[in-house]
């Protein structure tokens, strides 16, 4: 087995699944001669040749718009947006088509295909290159959305989400992009789609996450370990289908739950994860549901993002508030 | 220094002008079975958008867009392709599904209020209705780009207004089919109307219009390949084009983009008023040179028209578009069917407001 980081996962993934599948093809901006801006891609058109792994024009509409072409014609497009805030100019073929087609023809006509992205801040990026767009594409019938955390998830996430009948919106933490080397085998294997990890077991409260967020959340319940509370760490790995029994099942056991994601407050999946505790779990709850999110602002300019991220400090302080509620 | 880098050219194509005389240079070699069965299709369209039409005042059907006076268009676009091309629509090209073999009810399913007028037949190789007009424009250049990497000897035809022209989704979809050759033709529908914006600017200063290109069809040479105009109230003139275009894209040639110039005899859908902005010189003058009857000249002239005739196609199309009606009005969506079509299987949100619904 080969100590992977979560983009040589990607790559790893792709490449495996394009020896077993001819019908994969990898498309987007510099994702072949150039191996892609994060190297997400590198080596894939060197091996598969240039009719399979596509340098296209910069036109993310047109990415998109012609991955669905592709895909109607029995293709498996996996196309990648560069940067999380240039999906934007692809959300009219992504809400319009790619989610409705298989609806719009009662199944005669159906759409899979995937769109990775590299998403979320902490990496000292430009303006447009932090985003946390999860929301917009959980919020639409039709697409699924996954998110791994760790190199192992990502490989059979993004292998489950290529062989899967319907689009997905794969989404990567690009701040962790090279920050952990797990154990990945070789070969292909799946992580089922809709179903959530429980990464840690605790009995005094539920830390709710997905993607670079995990991470704080693990190091927050380390701190909580040293004050005595035990918090269960759940990585909710996939948006849509969520995994609502993982969930409510620890919610049930610990009767406390706080929600940490990037995205903004207002509407982030935590109003979602949080909507859904109250209506099943109302007279398990010892506390209120507490969300620690970004805030409802533009992401900012790099010099203020670690005031905008969620970090343990503030995980921690959310962690006290449940416990002392 | 300066000098001239470019300099391009719009070809202009009629072949039966609008008495009926052609251009015998320029005609297609046709069987008079085939001259008919365009003349067919037109009348078949023709019936079915007045019977829709209809069916709309009446509150049996939903908001309709009618295709009066734009059936050479449709009718010699769709006659070019092979039956395993693809094509692609907005939402006026009636006549293309009904020559893909898609029943009349199935259309009036869909205009009346269901999806499942969009479970199309297997095999009829058209996308359904795409109301986000000039979006289609890259679903057809992508399913080109496929059929090229799958080294396929088909291609797509996808049918734009000229509105679309002026949509981003349009111009990437050229510029992609440009840069991969693909084995696409997209076909403008100019009707000179979006709603009530007019195609061609009257203010030297000022907008108020779709585009100050003097033509549409140029647009394509921005990308790198032949755009051609056509009269396109003239069936034989569309069909040649279409189907020259179409051969290239199977041979490997690459892309066309051909301009239609028809009228937009009715309003832009059941729910505008032309008279708003319409001046009622201009519409009659293009009533002159509607398809239909320039057609039949053409035909009577070759003695493949007279009364007798029209009467038995119009009785045949209406036997075939009543008979559309009767069924159409049959049918009830099943409630359960708008949860289980969202993804192959239901989610467990869906499983439960699908468990909701029922109890």
């Amino acid at each position: 087995m080969a100590k992977l980081t979560i983009v040589e996962a990607v790559r790893d993934a792709l490449y495996v699944e394009m020896g077993r599948d001819e019908k994969i093809i990898v498309l987007g901006e510099d994702v072949g001669v150039d191996g892609g801006v994060f190297r997400a891609t590198d080596g894939l058109q060197k091996k598969y040749g240039d009719r399979r792994v596509i340098d296209t024009p910069l036109a993310e509409s047109g990415i998109v718009g012609t991955s669905i072409g592709m895909a109607i014609q029995g293709l498996k497009p996996v196309c990648e947006i560069q940067f999380d805030g240039f999906t934007y100019p692809a959300f009219d073929q992504l809400f319009s088509h790619a989610a409705r087609i298989r609806n719009r023809t009662r199944g005669k006509i159906t759409c899979p295909l995937v769109l990775r992205f590299p998403y979320g801040g902490g990496i000292r990026a430009l303006e447009h290159h932090n985003e946390s767009p999860e929301s917009y594409f959980v919020h639409t019938a039709g697409l699924k959305v996954v998110i791994p955390s760790n190199p192992y998830d990502t490989k059979g996430l993004l292998i489950a989400a290529i062989r899967d009948p319907d689009p997905v919106i794969f989404m990567e933490p690009k701040r962790i992009y090279r920050a952990i080397r797990d154990e990945v085998p070789e070969g292909a294997y799946t992580v089922e789609i809709g179903k959530a990890n429980v990464l840690r077991e605790g009995t005094d409260l539920t830390l709710i996450s997905w993607g670079a967020m995990v991470r704080e959340a693990q190091k927050a319940a380390d701190a909580a370990a040293a004050q005595g509370v035990r918090a269960e760490v759940i990585d909710v790995r996939t948006l849509n289908p969520c995994d609502w029994d993982t969930i409510l099942s620890s919610v049930q056991k610990t009767g406390r739950a706080i929600i940490v994601h990037e995205a903004p407050h207002t509407l982030g999946f935590g109003a979602e994860i949080a909507a859904r505790i109250q209506e099943k779990l109302l007279l398990y709850l010892k506390a209120p549901v507490i969300r620690v999110t970004g805030y409802d602002t533009p992401f900012p300019y790099f010099k203020l993002e670690d005031a905008y991220l969620p970090n343990p400090e503030r995980i921690g302080r959310a962690i006290e508030q449940v416990m002392k509620f | 220094m300066q000098k001239i880098v470019g300099k391009f050219s719009v070809k202009y194509v009629q072949i039966v002008d609008e008495k009926g005389n052609v251009d015998k240079k320029l005609e297609p070699k046709l069987s008079p079975q085939q001259l008919r069965d365009l003349y067919k299709w037109m009348v078949l369209e023709r019936t079915f958008d007045n019977t829709a039409l209809s069916l709309q005042r009446e509150g049996r059907i939903g908001t309709y867009a009618q295709s009066l006076g734009e059936e050479a268009v449709h009718v010699g676009a769709t006659f070019a392709t092979r039956d395993s091309d693809w094509i692609f629509t907005d939402y006026r090209e009636h006549a293309s599904y009904l020559m893909r073999g898609v029943p009349v009810n199935n259309l009036l399913m869909h205009w009346g209020g269901s999806e499942d007028g969009m479970a199309l037949p297997e095999k009829s190789n058209i996308m359904p209705v795409c109301i986000p007009v000039g979006t289609q424009t890259l679903h057809g250049v992508g399913a080109a780009l496929a059929m090229k990497i799958k080294n396929q000897k088909t291609a797509t035809l996808t049918f734009v207004g000229d509105a679309s022209t002026s949509t981003g989704d349009f111009n990437e979809g050229l510029n992609f089919a440009g840069a991969f050759v693909t084995p696409s033709v997209i076909v403008i529908r100019n009707n000179h109307w979006a709603i009530s914006v007019p195609r061609t600017c009257h203010d030297a200063t000022w907008g108020g219009c779709q585009t100050r290109a003097e033509t549409l069809a140029q647009k394509a040479i921005g990308y790198g390949f032949e755009g051609i105009q056509v009269d396109g109230n003239d069936v034989l003139a569309v069909y040649t084009v279409v189907k020259q275009a179409m051969d290239r894209a199977r041979d490997g040639k690459g892309p066309t983009l051909i301009e239609c110039i028809t009228y937009r005899l009715g309003p832009h859908t059941t729910a505008d008023d032309p008279t708003r902005y319409q001046d009622p010189k201009i519409l009659k003058a293009w009533l002159e040179k509607e398809p239909l009857k320039r057609f039949q000249s053409y035909l009577k002239k070759k003695k493949l028209w007279d009364e007798k005739y029209e009467a038995a196609v119009q009785a045949e199309c209406k036997r075939i578009v009543d008979q559309g009606v009767a069924e159409a009005e049959k049918h009830k969506p099943k409630p359960t069917d708008m949860f289980d079509y969202v993804y192959k299987s239901l989610t467990p949100n869906l499983k439960e407001q699908r468990d909701e619904w029922q109890s």
